[in-house]
């Protein structure tokens, strides 16, 4: 089936959204989502939307942009860093006057609290920052997106999977996805297309991402030709339920929450003097998997615990109600008696497909492709540099969301009309027949675990070069076997075998370039740890990589970092 | 330790009527249901259709009913169905799509019908946020925790037999716009509300109380919509209660 619009939006998480609400009237946007847009993981979001309010104590767009280039670890192009600490606290306003419910002050203004990483004053002190509705902010805001997209009746194609971006000419001309009720195959044709189809944590075996980050659009991006940038550098939370993975919410230590080894320390204030618990995520994780390794996990097992028990029951129930849940349902523990066992989980991915402030995809010679856009998690802007701070991932998405749908608007007008030539469909659709008529006997389940456990050894917090390379070498393996894929499941409508066996194909592809870059990067920035070279080497390596598909295999290049106020300096928390 | 499953199985394509199958899955006690379904379709059935997401009771994916009762597979754990079988079905009360999937549509569209968004009369303050009692924000604190995974709805003996009410979940997004002290389109809601189809067709069975999976006091919300239903029309601001 065919359909005709003028912007395609894949992605029904904050970014999308609200890159959908800058399309007015008139104009034809279809957004497509792989599940119904209110199960999308950006309502998995908890601790809180950052932005320099100042409603609790003094505080700045500077210091808030110089924060979150630190937690970069440099990495960050700092004037993406100032757009987003700038327009912040006008994001906030208008996602409050668009009904956001957030928790209030005594005096009736947006409440703040502390989360890690965000300080006062260029480092000397937390500061409260987050805005937030107890912890399930990303919740209340995906809500208020999803209803205001139904109230201005954007056409929305649920449980449509993303399978083939269609470019002609050097420019977009639509996509083909795949109706999951009926295994019918649809060609949307678009002059202007959205990529906002978030991370990818699934290609870890411990994650805190949902079932369907699998990364479609972003392996299918690189597969059209676009280069991937810094992909080597995954966030890992610090405070996974031990296990499941299951996130517990940085908010936990905004509020007053420490961390415990198995000797009843708060060590973190040995890694991190001045801030301890609050320090960056990659920090906290070091420290957590230092401690373990040292033996000072709990009973020498692979945790350590989160201590949340003086925060006092009311606290908990105001500010923490959620993650008290998931403790009580999955854990059977009380946070105001018990300690919490944690440990990193795979969080966050601070690379993906380059893009300019404004949500315009680099091609591979850097300059922009007409009317394609992406922006979000599957976006390397980059905000986000080496490693994310906490609560800045809600505030890219609703700052750059916005930017990234006001530039297609304002391209539209220069774009001609498109037409996808007949057939256009007959590669995907050879794909899957492809796996259907396949004789081979390999299922997709056992692929996929031995890739998520080799990346959870070798991806993981702390990488070396020999580690990288055998780690390398066998995900090709993997893909070599992933030839031998058979699909038993015949059927058209909701074939969810055949679908994750499609997605397996973007998991493998995307670990290989996450090994590939960490194995070229021969320094330790961020959330990229080398234990054969641990320092930070400005001289070398502040730049950041681009990986692109030539002929079968990842080719590096490099792009420098913009560097405008901050001089790189040596990062201690 | 071992567990026996019996799901409820249907392919409307297949044009075969509906019908059981059994499995049996090996998993840890403190694992959940959606791991034993996952298990079965990687492992034994990769026919079985089911919806899941993010596995921990934040998107709302995978309601179902799990031995009579509706909830969300993710939230149920191995250990508490230790003894004997897991009967899963679809939710009752809507068109299966397939298996443990049903058709959410007419669902999501009741919830539209209650108007969820901010309808404010008076403009926000320009480049300013509108203020809010904190205590006023506590009141909306437990509904904005729906998921609009819709087991209440399936669980509703109304909703059940009465296609125009509009159902716990939409009264709870009602409530959430109706206590919100920036919304100003109260009168219009609670017109809404005390019309057939709203908040008088519920008869206190609190069936969605009891099964929400996020513990949202459903029933005492929609108690709390009558209250101010009648305290509105018996100011004489608006018609009599149908």
């Amino acid at each position: 089936m065919n359909h005709q619009f003028d912007t395609v939006i894949v992605g029904t998480g904050l970014a999308g959204l609200r890159a959908a609400m800058e399309m007015p009237p008139g104009t034809r946007v279809a957004l497509i989502s792989k599940v119904y847009p209110t199960r999308s993981h950006s309502g998995a979001a908890q601790g809180g939307i950052a932005a320099a309010l100042g409603n609790e104590e003094p505080d700045s767009p500077e210091w808030h942009a110089y924060d979150t280039v630190k937690g970069g670890d440099y990495l960050t192009d700092q004037d993406a860093a100032e757009v987003l600490a700038t327009d912040g606290p006008r994001a906030i306003i208008e996602l409050e006057h668009l009904g956001v419910p957030f928790n209030r002050r005594a005096d009736g203004r947006i409440a703040q609290r502390a989360f890690g990483g965000h300080t006062r004053e260029f480092g000397k002190a937390p500061v409260r920052r987050a805005c937030h509705a107890a912890d399930r902010t990303g919740r209340v805001i995906l809500d208020t997106l999803y209803m205001e997209a139904a109230r201005r009746g954007f056409r929305i194609f649920p449980e449509f999977n993303l399978l083939d971006i269609v470019l002609r000419d050097g420019r977009v001309a639509g996509v083909v996805a795949l109706e999951f009720a009926t295994g019918d195959l649809h060609v949307f044709e678009a002059r202007t297309l959205l990529l906002a189809t978030g991370g990818f944590g699934r290609v870890y075996q411990t994650t805190s991402n949902c079932f369907a980050n699998t990364g479609d659009g972003v392996y299918l991006a690189y597969r059209a030709g676009v280069p991937l940038q810094d992909m080597e550098f995954v966030q890992f939370h610090p405070t996974g339920i031990h296990g499941l993975g299951v996130l517990i919410s940085e908010a936990a230590r905004g509020e007053g929450g420490f961390l415990r080894n198995g000797s009843g320390e708060r060590f973190m204030e040995r890694y991190a003097p001045t801030i301890g618990d609050l320090a960056a995520r990659d920090v906290v994780s070091r420290a957590i998997l230092n401690e373990i390794s040292e033996g000072r996990g709990v009973n020498g097992q692979d945790f350590v615990h989160l201590d949340l028990r003086h925060l006092g029951g009311e606290r908990i129930a105001e500010k923490l109600s959620e993650i008290a849940s998931f403790i009580g349902i999955y854990l059977g523990l009380d946070p105001t008696r018990d300690l919490i066992p944690v440990s990193p989980t795979c969080h966050y991915m601070m690379g993906g497909i380059p893009t300019t402030l404004d949500g315009q995809v680099q091609g591979a010679d850097g300059t922009p492709v007409p009317g394609f856009y992406a922006v979000g998690e599957c976006a390397c802007i980059s905000v986000h540099g080496a490693n994310r701070l906490g609560c800045n991932s809600l505030l890219d998405l609703v700052v750059f969301g916005r930017r990234a749908g006001r530039k297609m608007l304002q391209d539209l007008s220069l774009l001609d009309p498109m037409a996808v030539p007949s057939g256009t469909e007959s590669p995907v659709r050879v794909r899957m027949k492809g796996l259907c008529d396949s004789k081979g006997r390999v299922r997709t389940l056992d692929i996929r675990d031995s890739m998520q456990s080799l990346m959870n050894g070798c991806g993981h917090v702390f990488r070396s070069e020999s580690g990288l390379a055998r780690g390398l070498t066998r995900i090709r393996e993997l893909c070599e076997e992933y030839g031998s894929l058979g699909v038993a499941n015949r059927s058209l409508r909701y074939n969810h075998e055949l679908m994750e066996a499609m997605e397996l194909e973007s998991l493998l592809g995307l670990s290989e370039v996450i090994l590939f870059s960490a194995l070229q990067r021969r320094e330790s920035r961020g959330a990229h740890y080398r234990e054969d070279f641990r320092q930070r080497d400005d001289t070398h390596w502040l730049k950041h990589t681009r990986v692109s598909w030539r002929a079968g295999y990842p080719e590096t290049s490099f792009r420098p970092v913009t560097v405008t106020r901050f001089e790189p300096k040596e990062r201690v928390y | 330790m071992e567990i026996r499953f019996r799901i409820h199985r249907q392919d409307p394509d297949a044009g075969t009527s509906s019908g059981w199958a059994a499995y049996t899955v090996t998993a840890r006690p403190e694992e959940r249901i959606l791991d034993c379904l996952n298990r079965i379709r990687w492992e034994q059935d990769p026919t079985l259709a089911y919806r899941m997401s993010c596995a921990h009771g934040v998107c709302g994916s995978d309601a179902m009913r799990i031995n009579g009762t509706c909830g969300l597979a993710c939230q149920k754990l191995v250990k508490d169905y230790a003894d004997g079988e897991v009967v899963l079905e679809p939710l009752p009360g809507f068109t299966i799509q397939k298996d443990l999937m049903v058709d959410l549509e007419p669902f999501f569209e009741k919830v539209t019908l209650v108007r969820p968004f901010l309808q404010a009369v008076t403009e926000p303050p320009e480049g300013e946020e509108r203020t809010q009692a904190p205590e006023d924000q506590k009141t909306l604190d437990k509904v904005l925790r729906c998921v609009l995974c819709a087991c209440c709805v399936a669980s509703c003996p109304v909703s059940g037999k009465n296609r125009e009410f509009l159902g716990p979940a939409s009264l709870v997004w009602a409530f959430r716009f109706l206590f919100d002290t920036r919304d100003k389109a109260g009168p219009e809601r609670l017109a809404q509300l005390n019309a057939s189809g709203g908040a008088w067709e519920c008869r206190n069975h609190f069936n969605c109380t009891r099964v929400c999976p996020k513990e949202i006091p459903v029933t005492k919300s929609i108690n709390m919509i009558k209250r101010e239903i009648e305290k509105h029309f018996s100011e004489g601001k608006g018609q009599e209660r149908i």
